[in-house]
C-alpha cells in the first residue's frame, strides 16, 4: 500500500484504531499527475444549482462544460424542466481574443425571451475567468433589459477545488433569498438545503413532513423553485443535508435573517429518524412528535421484515466507500452497520477537518480514512481490506469492477431513491443484488487464487 | 424535390451541444497507444469530466491526468504543474508515454507545452520502464477551437509528427481508421490480417478501452498501438487513411510530406460501397483476391439488402454525430433505400455538404439537407418538421426520438443509455449487416408497438 501513495499525499491518509493522534491533511488543492476523482470549482457550482428548475442555466465557455454536464443526473422536477437543457456561450477562437462578453448579451437576449425563466445562472468558466469577462456588468444590464434576476456564478474551474464551487453557488442563491414575499408561512416551516431530489428524494422527505404538520417553503435546491428561493428568508429553520455544498448558504441566511439551522441526513434509518425526531423537537411541539413516532414506527414495521432477510445474506461483508461529501459517509456508515456489514475505508473528495475526525471516531479500528483520492490509492486499498462491496460514483465503478468487487452507485447520477426509509430498502436491495451476484464466482481475481488453494 | 424546411434561425448560443471539446477526443487517441497515459494540461475539472463522460461509455477505467492548474498557476503559467505532473505520471504509472493535451485554460494563459517538455527533458531525473525516460507527446488542442472529432485526429497528426519518421522502406501498411468503435478496431485487425498484410492501426484502444477481466485494476492496460510499430509508420508500403474531412486526414498526409508514404484516403468505411472501396484497396495492396469469407460477408449483406428492402424503402431518418460518421452513414442509408432528410454535426469541418451529395448522389430522391455546425436544439427544431421514420446516432438524440415517438438507433459515441456501445460494429460489410438488421428490427418492433392487434408474426 504504502508505495502506492504519492509522497505528497501521505498525511491525506489515516487509519483508524492506532495509538496514532488523529490528523488528516484535506481541503487541498489537488496534486498534478495524480488522476484525482475530483471536478473543479465549476463542478460544485453546477451540481448545486443545477436543479433549480425554473432557472437558465447558461454556462459561459467553450462548449466542454456544457456538454459534460448536460442531463446527467436523476435531479427531478415535478413542473418545469428548463434545467434539463445545456446552455452554453459556446465560445470560440475570436471570442478568447476580443472577449466574451457581446456573445454572451446576445445569448441571453435570446434565451430568455425564448425559454421565460424566472431567473437566469451564468456560470463562468476557465477562460471567463483569464480573458476578463465582466460578468457582473452583463448580468447586471440584462436584469434590467428582462426585469428577472440574470445572476453571475463565479466559478472558474481553476479557482479552488469543489467546495469554492459550493460556495460560488451559495452566494448566487443568496442574492435570490430576501427578494421574495413571506406573507402566509405558518411558524412550523422548514427550507430543506442540499437535498437534489434525484429520483424524487426530496417529495419523499417532504410528505414525511407534511404529516408531521410541518410545511416547505422552499426546496434547496431539488426540485427548486426561484420564487420559492426568493421567499426562504420566511422559513423558521433550515435543514442542511449534504452539508458542504449548502452549509454557506444556512450560515449567509443565519446572519442577515436569524434562521436558525439544523444538519440533518436522510439516509438510512437512523439518521432519517432522528431528523424527523430532531424537527419536531426544534419546534417543540408534542403533536409533531407524536407523529414523528408514528411514522418511524410504521415505515420501519414496512421495510423490516425484508431488511431482515436481506442482513441474512449480508452479514458480516465489508464495505470500503469513497463520496463526494465526507458527511454522507456517516450515514452510509450507520446503513452498512444495520446490514451487519462492516466499513473498512471511507474516503471523500471534499471532507473538511471535522467531517473526518467525526467520521475516523465512528469508524471502527483498522478503517482507513482518505480524502481526494485516486484509482491506484482506492485500487490498493480495496485489495488491501478485501472489500465486497464499493460504493461511489461513476469513475469508482470500473475500480471495483475490474477488481471482482460489488459496486453502489450513491451519486448524483443514480436514478433510485436511497433517501428515506424506502431509500433505506432500496440501499440494501443495491448492495445485496450486487453483492450476492454470482458473477464474482467466475471473475479472474475472485477465482485464481482458489484454484491455487486447490493446487496446494 | 426539397424538404420545406423552416428559414435557418441562426442562434448565437448553443443549447444542447451535439459536440463534445478537443481534449476528449485527444485522450481518447492517446488511449490507443501502448502504455500511454493522457495527461491533460489545464484545471482538475477537465480530466475528471472527461474520465467520466468516457467511463459512462466504455465502462473501462479511463485514467487521465492532469496537471490541476490552481489560481496561482493560471496567473504565473502551469508550467510547474505540467513537470511536476510529468514526474508523478511516469513514476506511479511507469508509463511508456503520455499524451499531453491543452485545454482552453492553458492554450488562453498561453504556456509554450513543446519548450515546457524540452525543458523537462533536459533537466529530468525520472526514469520510466526499463530505466527509460516515456515518448511524451503533446497535442494543442485548445477546447474553443473545435470539437472532439477534431481533437482526435490532432493527437493521432501529433502522434506521428513526433514519434514516425523517415526510415528504412518494408512491406507494411499503415492503417488510420478514425474515430470508431473498439470492436471496429478489432474488426479491422482481423481483415488486414486475412490479407496476409502487417498493418499499424494507429490509434488502437481496442483494449485499453474495452479490457477483458483481469485479476486486477490494469493501471496500464494492455494493447494500444506499439511504440515500436509507430517508429516504422514511416518507412510504410501505404497508409490507409479513413475519413473525407480535411482535418481526418492530416496524420495520412503528414506521413506522405515527410517520409513518402503513399496515401491512399477513403472515406469511413461504412456501408456497401465504402467497404468495396477499403476492400479494393487493401486487395491491391496485398496484391491478392479478397478473402473468401468478407466476399461471403459482403453476399449476405446483399441478400439481407433484397430480403429486407421493402421495409425500409422509401424511409426517412435523421442522422448526426461526428462529421465523417454521418458521411458515411448517409452513404450506406442512401444504399439501402433510406433517404436521410437531415444530416447534422457539431463540427465545422470542410466538404461535409459536398461530399453528403456525393455519397447519395443517385440514390436518394430528395436533396440531402446538410447543418454543420449545429446542436440539438436546432436538430430538434428540423426534425419535427421533417418527421422522420427514425433517428440514426448516439444517445443524446434520445429526448427527441421520444418526443417524436419514433425510434433512435444508436451508433457512434456516447452510448450513455444502452449496453455495449463499445462492441457496436459499423465498419466494413460487417458493420453494414448488423447496422441493417438493427434498423429493420426497430421499424419492425415500432410497427409492433403501434399496431392495435399485436401481431406475433410480420
Amino acid at each position: 500500500m504504502s508505495q502506492m501513495v504519492f509522497e505528497e499525499r501521505k498525511d491525506q491518509f489515516f487509519e483508524t484504531g492506532t495509538d496514532k493522534p488523529f490528523r488528516i491533511s484535506c481541503d487541498k488543492q489537488s496534486l498534478a499527475g495524480a488522476v484525482s476523482q475530483r471536478a473543479c470549482v465549476f463542478c460544485g457550482s453546477r451540481v448545486v444549482l443545477y436543479p433549480i428548475a425554473d432557472a437558465l442555466h447558461l454556462i459561459h465557455g467553450p462548449i466542454g462544460c456544457a456538454t459534460y454536464t448536460w442531463d446527467i443526473r436523476g435531479a427531478l422536477s415535478s413542473g418545469p424542466e428548463l434545467h434539463r437543457y445545456s446552455f452554453s456561450t459556446d465560445l470560440g477562437e475570436t471570442d478568447v481574443i476580443f472577449g466574451g462578453e457581446a456573445k454572451l448579451t446576445r445569448a441571453l437576449d435570446e434565451l430568455i425571451p425564448l425559454h421565460q425563466p424566472k431567473a437566469a445562472f451564468v456560470y463562468s468558466t476557465c477562460m471567463v475567468g483569464l480573458i476578463g469577462d465582466d460578468m457582473e456588468a452583463v448580468c447586471k444590464k440584462a436584469t434590467e433589459r428582462h426585469g428577472i434576476p440574470v445572476i453571475p456564478v463565479m466559478s472558474e474551474g481553476f479557482k479552488g477545488n469543489k467546495r469554492a464551487g459550493y460556495y460560488a453557488a451559495c452566494e448566487a442563491m443568496f442574492r435570490l433569498v430576501g427578494t421574495g414575499d413571506t406573507e402566509g408561512i405558518p411558524p412550523m416551516s422548514v427550507n430543506l438545503l442540499g437535498d437534489f431530489n434525484l429520483a424524487g428524494e426530496i417529495w419523499i422527505i417532504r410528505e414525511y413532513l407534511e404529516r408531521m404538520g410541518v410545511s416547505v417553503v422552499a426546496n434547496i435546491t431539488g426540485d427548486g423553485r426561484v420564487a420559492d428561493v426568493r421567499r426562504a428568508h420566511g422559513a423558521a429553520l433550515n435543514l442542511v443535508q449534504c452539508s458542504g455544498s449548502t452549509m454557506e448558504l444556512a450560515k449567509m441566511m443565519k446572519e442577515t435573517y436569524g434562521t436558525p439551522f439544523m444538519r440533518v441526513s436522510y439516509l438510512g434509518a437512523d439518521d432519517m429518524a432522528q431528523a424527523l425526531y430532531d424537527v419536531a423537537e426544534f419546534f417543540g411541539d408534542a403533536q409533531a412528535m407524536e407523529r414523528a413516532k408514528e411514522i418511524v414506527s410504521e415505515e420501519l414495521g414496512r421495510i423490516y421484515p425484508r431488511l431482515k432477510r436481506l442482513r441474512k445474506d449480508l452479514e458480516g461483508k465489508r464495505a470500503a466507500l469513497y463520496v463526494g461529501g465526507a458527511f454522507k459517509a456517516f450515514s452510509l456508515i450507520k446503513s452498512f452497520r444495520l446490514l451487519g456489514m462492516k466499513v473498512v475505508l471511507a474516503g471523500s473528495q471534499t471532507g473538511t477537518q471535522e467531517d473526518y475526525e467525526e467520521l475516523a471516531s465512528i469508524c471502527e479500528p483498522g478503517t482507513i480514512i482518505v480524502d481526494d483520492a485516486n484509482p491506484l490509492e482506492l485500487m490498493h486499498c480495496l485489495i488491501e481490506k478485501d472489500v465486497d462491496v464499493f460504493v461511489g460514483g461513476v469513475k469508482e465503478r470500473p475500480i471495483a469492477h475490474k477488481l471482482g468487487i460489488g459496486f453502489c452507485d450513491h451519486n448524483h447520477e443514480r436514478k433510485l431513491a436511497l433517501e428515506g426509509f424506502v431509500g433505506m430498502l432500496n440501499f440494501a436491495e443495491e448492495i445485496h443484488a450486487t453483492v450476492m451476484s454470482p458473477v464474482w464466482r467466475f471473475t479472474p481475481r475472485r477465482t485464481l487464487p482458489r484454484l491455487e488453494e486447490v493446487a496446494a | 424535390m426539397k424538404s420545406n424546411l423552416a428559414e435557418k434561425r441562426d442562434y448565437v448560443s448553443s443549447t444542447n451541444a451535439c459536440k463534445a471539446c478537443m481534449p476528449l477526443g485527444a485522450s481518447i487517441a492517446f488511449k490507443g497507444v501502448e502504455g500511454c497515459v493522457p495527461f491533460l494540461h489545464g484545471s482538475q475539472g477537465c480530466a475528471t469530466y472527461m474520465r467520466r463522460y468516457l467511463i459512462s461509455h466504455f465502462r473501462e477505467p479511463v485514467d487521465i491526468a492532469s496537471s490541476a492548474l490552481g489560481e496561482g498557476e493560471a496567473v504565473f503559467g502551469g508550467g510547474p504543474n505540467l513537470k511536476q505532473g510529468l514526474v508523478n505520471v511516469i513514476n506511479k504509472y511507469q508509463a511508456k508515454a503520455v499524451g499531453i493535451a491543452t485545454t482552453c485554460l492553458t492554450e488562453t494563459i498561453g504556456d509554450n507545452v513543446p519548450a515546457i517538455v524540452k525543458e523537462f527533458l533536459d533537466a529530468a531525473k525520472v526514469e520510466g520502464p526499463g530505466g527509460k525516460m516515456p515518448a511524451l507527446i503533446h497535442a494543442s488542442t485548445p477546447s474553443y477551437a473545435a470539437t472532439h472529432a477534431e481533437g482526435f485526429h490532432a493527437a493521432v497528426d501529433a502522434i506521428v509528427r513526433q514519434l514516425a519518421h523517415p526510415v528504412a522502406r518494408h512491406s507494411g501498411i499503415n492503417l488510420l481508421p478514425g474515430f470508431v468503435s473498439p470492436a471496429d478496431i478489432r474488426h479491422l485487425q482481423e481483415v488486414a490480417k486475412g490479407f496476409g498484410l502487417k498493418a499499424t492501426l494507429l490509434p488502437d484502444y481496442s483494449r485499453p478501452l474495452d479490457a477483458p477481466a483481469g485479476t486486477s485494476y490494469e493501471i496500464l492496460p494492455g494493447g494500444g498501438t506499439p511504440l515500436a510499430d509507430i517508429a516504422k509508420m514511416g518507412g510504410a508500403a501505404a497508409t490507409l487513411s479513413f475519413g473525407w474531412t480535411p482535418y481526418s486526414q492530416a496524420a495520412g498526409r503528414d506521413l506522405q510530406e515527410r517520409c513518402g508514404v503513399a496515401l491512399h484516403d477513403l472515406g469511413l468505411p461504412i456501408g456497401l460501397r465504402q467497404s468495396d472501396a477499403m476492400f479494393e484497396a487493401l486487395a491491391a495492396l496485398a496484391k491478392r483476391e479478397i478473402p473468401s469469407r468478407h466476399a461471403d460477408q459482403r453476399g449476405r449483406l446483399l441478400d439481407a439488402m433484397v430480403d429486407g428492402h421493402k421495409y425500409l424503402s422509401g424511409k426517412r431518418a435523421v442522422v448526426y454525430g461526428e462529421q465523417d460518421l454521418v458521411i458515411g452513414l448517409a452513404s450506406f442509408l442512401a444504399e439501402i433505400g433510406v433517404q436521410p432528410v437531415l444530416c447534422a454535426s457539431g463540427g465545422r469541418g470542410a466538404g461535409f455538404r459536398e461530399n453528403l451529395e456525393r455519397v447519395t448522389e443517385g440514390l436518394v430522391r430528395e436533396t440531402v439537407h446538410a447543418e454543420p455546425g449545429v446542436d440539438f436544439y436546432r436538430i430538434a427544431e428540423l426534425s419535427r418538421e421533417l418527421k422522420p421514420d427514425f433517428l440514426l446516432g448516439h444517445s443524446k438524440g434520445y429526448l427527441i426520438a421520444r418526443e417524436l415517438g419514433v425510434p433512435l438507433v444508436r451508433v457512434g459515441f456516447p452510448i450513455h443509455d444502452r449496453f455495449g456501445g463499445p462492441r457496436l460494429h459499423h465498419l466494413g460489410y460487417r458493420g453494414a449487416q448488423e447496422m441493417y438488421d438493427r434498423i429493420v428490427n426497430a421499424l419492425l418492433e415500432q410497427k409492433q408497438s403501434e399496431s392495435n392487434v399485436g401481431y406475433g408474426y410480420l
